[in-house]
């Protein structure tokens, strides 16, 4: 076992179809066509149970159900429905991250104060206002630890793209497995590997971004939250 | 006004939340609901902006009856603040602030720079407006609370445990700021509370209500303290109700005796600006145990009677010279005769009704 292949030069290279660049591009697209397909379901199922309280045990219930399939055996089956192809892939990956999207929204959303919901409906904000103006912002480091989980768990499942002919960084191994070239199989573990963790951090940063100091305990942080004195009102003027 | 007519809240297992409430809440004072928890107060109080809708009956402001308009709009122009204030802990205190008004049309921009003028009118330092509510005291975070009702300027205030979440001290800071921002403001206010106290201290009506959603006695505090409707009104009231209610009594009415009036072979000693130093008799000089101005109520001046040597309370002018004497007999008699006419007035009122 060695790393030649990995560390092999031409095998890097932009212009070989069967090079590392191309498989990595393959392998996210796969990735975020499957991550948004499962969002676009589950993220506005998880919004509606969690801000209505309904349905969630029948929801909660089939994402574990769902958590529970084997995806090989989901693509086993969507292999047999529609033939082969990207379409069984992006199916059975989807059913793998549809589980901790809505779990995690509907999480989140639940794990809103109800004082704050209250004040929220109180001054006058609409149901829909009050999901994506209050519901949504502070749950939102719960919601993308979902799609991060979700996310890792994508990517090292759409190896099977090649299972089902397609490329991806799966060709390492499901080529090198077959031809008993097991440097090739490190190589594209160890790819897969990096390109895992890398995406994860490019998502931890996008969440430093987007969610607000205000619930994210970085701003909290930062400055002293001992008891401070109660401020007197100035005089105006 | 805010006008309940006969309005009952059921809850489908059977429980009445509200039985068959009629009463008014003027238009520019601030009505308190007191009453044991389980007692209705507040689902009264979330039925004027449609926070629980009533089985029965109609809420009517200045006329208009809450339903006719849609719930949304209909909350945006009455404040509300409730217990623990509710901030919106992804919001900086000035976008808390400006929440309404910018659900209301207004440019973030604008919203944002009047807020900071509130957050002065209820005593904040301006540089909390970029802080997140968990930066902030607790006591910090229910005036924020309050400017975040007032900031689109509603004429109706709606106060729902506002300040139960907050220390002793923190809590009388805030009751002197809630009566100092209606004397500034004259906001049609109703506030729910558990605490008879701060219903007796903020209220200019206070509603007592009782377990099983009954109005057991809705009347100034004064009359509350003076003449509990029953026993039940008497109990909540408490202790030295009589005493208590004397916070609500013009000392003025009293007749003042010139300071050189010799009281039981005591006489007041001044400087030469007319100060008071003290009470001379023959055992050398006793201290006068305070003073009191013009306007000062009749509890103010009974305390000072029963704290002076002489039996006697010194008034003071504004330069804190003496200008006169309460003795305990002429107290004894304003406060005979005071509650005697309210009892009487009650009486007739009752008679009338």
């Amino acid at each position: 076992m060695s790393l030649d292949y990995l560390l092999d030069a031409a095998n890097w290279s932009l212009s070989n179809p069967e090079g590392f660049p191309q498989r990595i591009l393959e392998h996210l697209g796969y990735t975020t066509l499957a991550l948004l397909i499962a969002a676009v379901i589950a993220f506005p199922i998880g919004l509606l149970i969690g801000h209505t309280g309904r349905g969630a045990l029948l929801a909660i219930n089939l994402g574990n159900a769902g958590r529970a399939l084997p995806t090989l055996g989901v693509l086993m089956l969507a292999l047999a429905a529609v033939g082969i192809g990207l379409v069984p892939v992006t199916i059975a990956l989807i059913v793998l991250a549809i589980p901790p999207i809505l779990a995690t929204t509907y999480a989140g959303v639940r794990s809103v104060a109800d004082e704050t919901v209250d004040a929220a409906r109180g001054v006058g904000m609409t149901e829909p206002q009050i999901a994506w103006r209050v519901e949504v912002p502070i749950a939102l480091p719960i919601i993308i630890g979902g799609l991060r989980n979700a996310t890792l768990q994508v990517i090292s499942t759409a190896t099977i793209a090649a299972y089902a002919g397609l490329g991806g960084l799966g060709r390492y191994l499901f080529d090198g497995l077959a031809t008993l070239e097991y440097d090739q199989v490190v190589a594209g573990a160890i790819v897969i590997a990096a390109l895992a963790v890398a995406i994860d951090l490019a998502l931890a940063g996008t969440q430093r971004l987007l969610v607000s100091p205000g619930v994210g305990g970085r701003g909290a942080d930062n400055r002293p939250t001992t008891v401070r004195p109660e401020p007197k009102p100035e005089p105006a003027g | 006004m805010i006008e309940f007519e006969s309005v009952t809240k059921r809850y489908p297992d059977g429980t009445v939340a509200v039985g068959d409430l009629s009463l008014k809440v003027e238009t520019g004072q601030i009505t308190v609901f007191v009453g044991p928890s389980g007692c209705g107060k507040t689902t009264a109080l979330r039925m004027i902006n449609r926070m629980i809708q009533p089985t029965a009956g109609r809420v009517l402001i200045d006329g208009a009856d809450v339903t006719a308009r849609p719930e949304a709009e209909l909350r945006r122009e009455i404040g509300y603040v409730i217990q623990g204030a509710g901030l919106f802990p992804h919001r900086t205190v000035l976008d808390n602030i400006a929440t309404v008004p910018i659900l209301q049309g207004v440019t973030r921009r604008d919203a944002r720079s009047s807020a900071l003028g509130l957050l002065e009118r209820v005593g904040l330092p301006a540089n909390l407006g970029e802080r997140y509510p968990s930066q902030l005291s607790g006591g910090q975070q229910q005036r924020v609370g309050v400017a975040r009702a007032l900031a689109a300027d509603p004429p109706v205030l709606l106060m729902d445990e506002p300040f139960s979440a907050v220390d002793p001290v923190v809590r009388d800071d805030l009751q002197q700021e809630l009566l100092r921002l209606q004397g500034e403001l004259g906001k049609t206010i109703v506030l729910v509370t558990h605490d008879i106290d701060e219903a007796i201290r903020l209220g200019d009506e206070v509603a007592v209500f009782a377990q099983g959603a009954r109005l057991a006695q809705f009347a100034p505090p004064a009359d509350l303290l003076a003449a509990p409707a029953d026993d039940f009104v008497a109990a909540l009231v408490g202790r030295d109700r009589g005493f208590r209610g004397l916070g609500f009594t013009d000392g003025n009415e009293i007749a003042l005796r010139p300071i050189d009036h010799d009281v039981d072979g005591l006489a007041l000693e001044v400087d030469p600006d007319g100060r008071p130093l003290g009470w001379r008799g023959t055992d050398g000089l006793l201290p006068t145990e305070g003073t009191f101005r013009e306007g000062a109520n009749l509890r103010t001046v009974t305390d000072l009677v029963i704290l002076s040597p002489a039996g006697a309370a010194v008034r003071v002018d504004a330069e804190g010279r003496a200008d006169g004497l309460v003795l305990l007999e002429d107290l004894a008699g304003s406060v005979r005769t005071q509650q005697r006419e309210r009892l009487t007035a009650l009486a007739t009122a009752e008679d009338a009704g």
